[in-house]
């Protein structure tokens, strides 16, 4: 389980913060897209949950573990249970694509045997198993994000961050793609994709979380007496504007302020500790 | 560690050194060099130990007897020596022996004049001990003694060449432990400059390893393999040139000083590599592991 409170995040003393007070909660099992608008914070939202950036408010609580509570040398063991798609694909330059995918299995200390089986497997459901020798240098933008998945899902991951893992793909390769993280959240991942790509969104009819200049303008959730009920697929609410004009900035924080409900997070309290291994 | 990680840890280490090849030849050319006058020095004062040894071994103290001494005596005498710690052997040389040796020595090609001493030992009063010693530096307080002892007419000591040797060499050892420092602090200096730039090259990449759920461990060890790699390599070039050379180094000595050639006795280059080749290892994966670990606590706080 993934719950944020209040975090906010500013990597500059002046300046508007690239997240302000947000809270949020996604569940084990959970599949959920975060949505918004370009430099709205979903990047930095992403960084914030893996430890690679430290929120400068509020705290981040991931599988029962609060993140400002990991020592520095329990972070390794933390970040593996997370797989990442990063949005700049992060490949290491002067490895090939097996490699590359396979580095994420050396690293938890899988043995040489299954990683030979592993690999091939997992880059063949991605489709470049004929590429596993070239460099990352010589793929196009859409194999590379291909890549970044294969590593991102080699280790079988109990929460999956994809930050615009289709950003780069024609519509085919995007729905390959999709139906692969799908299934994978069918598996048990919990899984929370970052896209830009409203027609897959709505067509997936999963739980959309809104992003605007830092806040969270709709956690995609419906707050009914037991608990919330995610509205899947719907950016329909303020689909307009989401690639269309943006509204004064004052007026939106307040819509977003009184959009989110803090109350679910008591309802719930009680799951924090049974997500832990 | 599992089996898995060792060999990939082994592996990115000498890949490292394979992407870093300008600088990993530099300071695999440091430490040859390091190592091979580290190996010589090593050479020479083991060479020069074995001679002090051998000196050492040599005849120490000759013990002469008042005229007219009894047998019963000269025993006493034999036996007082033999309780001395400092005495590793003794051994008795009559008047006749003495003076066979002596006419072999100065009269060797003179013959007729030692003939012409013809049956009479001009040495006949020349009964003597010889003693060995195991600790040279005890010598003067073993005459002292003797000299003490009754019936014992006259000490004689020999020459200090043991003494000197043992100065010479100890000379050798401070200058070759002095070059030997500096060479060190260089070769320590260069590797972990060449570590340095693998991991500023590397920077980004340990960034996304960091990311991906990789220690600490996992990140530094190719580097700590890079450092080893590079101290092997470096210690077992100059260890080949020095068995190579070896040999001749000793011929070239041998003939060039032959009129101490008495004293030289050189040892066999398996007896010398005995120790020579774990020590000059051990130094140089010893340099290679230094010069590693401090650029990583430099650079590597990931
Ligand atoms: N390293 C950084 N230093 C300073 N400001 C940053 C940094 N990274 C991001 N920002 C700022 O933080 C804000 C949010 O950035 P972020 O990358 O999270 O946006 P995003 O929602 O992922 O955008 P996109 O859809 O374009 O990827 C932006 O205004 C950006 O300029
Ligand atoms: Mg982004």
């Amino acid at each position: 389980m993934i719950r944020l409170e209040h975090v906010s995040k500013s990597y500059t003393k002046e300046g508007l913060p690239a997240l302000h007070d947000v809270s949020l909660q996604i569940n084990a099992g959970d599949f959920a897209f975060i949505v918004g608008d370009s430099g709205s914070g979903k990047s930095t939202l992403i960084k914030l949950l893996l430890k690679e950036l430290e929120p400068t408010a509020g705290t981040i609580t991931i599988n029962g573990r609060k993140l400002n509570k990991i020592r520095r040398r329990q972070i390794p063991k933390f970040r593996r249970d997370i797989g990442v798609v990063f949005q700049d694909f992060r490949l290491l330059k002067d490895r090939n694509i097996y490699q590359n995918v396979a580095f994420a299995q050396q690293v938890i200390g899988e043995s040489a045997r299954n990683i030979k089986k592993n690999v091939p497997k997992i880059l063949s459901q991605v489709g470049l198993a004929a590429k596993y020798r070239s460099y990352p240098r010589q793929l196009s933008g859409g194999e590379q994000q291909r890549v970044a998945i294969a590593r991102a899902l080699i280790n079988r991951p109990k929460i999956l961050l994809a930050d615009e893992p289709t950003g780069n793909l024609d519509a085919k390769n995007a729905w390959e793609i999709m139906d692969l993280l799908d299934e994978i959240n069918r598996d048990g991942t919990t899984v929370v994709v970052v896209t830009h790509n409203l027609e897959i969104v709505r067509a997936m009819n999963k739980r959309v979380i809104q992003m605007q200049k830092g806040v969270v303008r709709d956690d995609g959730a419906d707050w009914e007496d037991d608990g919330p009920v995610y509205r899947g697929g719907q950016v329909s609410t303020y689909g307009s504007d989401y690639f269309g004009e943006q509204p004064g900035l004052a007026g939106e924080e307040s819509a977003a302020d009184g959009f989110f409900r803090e109350g679910p997070f008591l309802n719930q309290s009680g799951d924090g500790g049974g997500d832990e291994d | 560690m599992r089996i898995s990680t060792f060999f990939y840890t082994i592996k990115q280490g000498i890949v490292n050194i394979w992407k870093n090849k300008m600088f990993s030849l530099a300071s695999v050319a440091t430490m040859t060099a390091c190592i091979f006058l580290f190996g010589l020095f090593y050479m020479i004062v083991m060479n020069f130990q074995a001679m002090v040894k051998d000196a050492e071994s040599g005849v120490a103290v000759t013990v002469l007897f008042d005229h007219g001494i009894s047998e019963q005596r000269i025993e006493e005498i034999g036996e007082l020596i033999d309780g001395r710690v400092e005495v590793s052997r003794y051994e008795f040389i009559s008047s006749q022996e003495a003076w066979d040796y002596f006419r072999d020595i100065y009269f060797d090609g003179n013959e007729k004049v030692a003939e012409s001493f013809g049956a009479d030992n001009p040495l006949a009063n020349s009964a003597s001990y010889a003693v060995y010693m195991n600790d040279i530096s005890m010598q003067s307080a073993l005459v002292t003694y003797l000299e003490s002892v009754d019936g014992v007419r006259e000490v004689k000591q020999s020459a200090t060449v043991a003494n000197t040797l043992t100065d010479f060499n100890r000379l050798i050892g401070y200058i070759s432990a002095g070059v030997i420092l500096i060479l060190l602090c260089v070769a320590i200096f260069l590797i972990s400059n060449t570590i340095a730039v693998g991991i500023s090259v590397r920077r980004e990449e340990i960034g996304i390893m960091k990311l991906i759920g990789a220690t600490d461990y996992f990140v530094r060890a190719p580097f700590v393999v890079e450092g080893i790699v590079i101290g092997l390599i470096g210690a077992a070039i100059p260890l080949g040139i020095l068995y190579v050379i070896y040999g001749r180094i000793v011929t070239y000595v041998a003939e060039k000083f032959r009129f101490i050639g008495g004293m030289m006795s050189f040892l066999t280059v398996k007896e010398v590599f005995h120790t020579l080749l774990p020590v000059a290892l051990v130094l140089g994966v010893g340099i290679g592991l230094i010069g590693s670990r401090i650029t990583i606590r430099k650079h590597l706080k990931v």
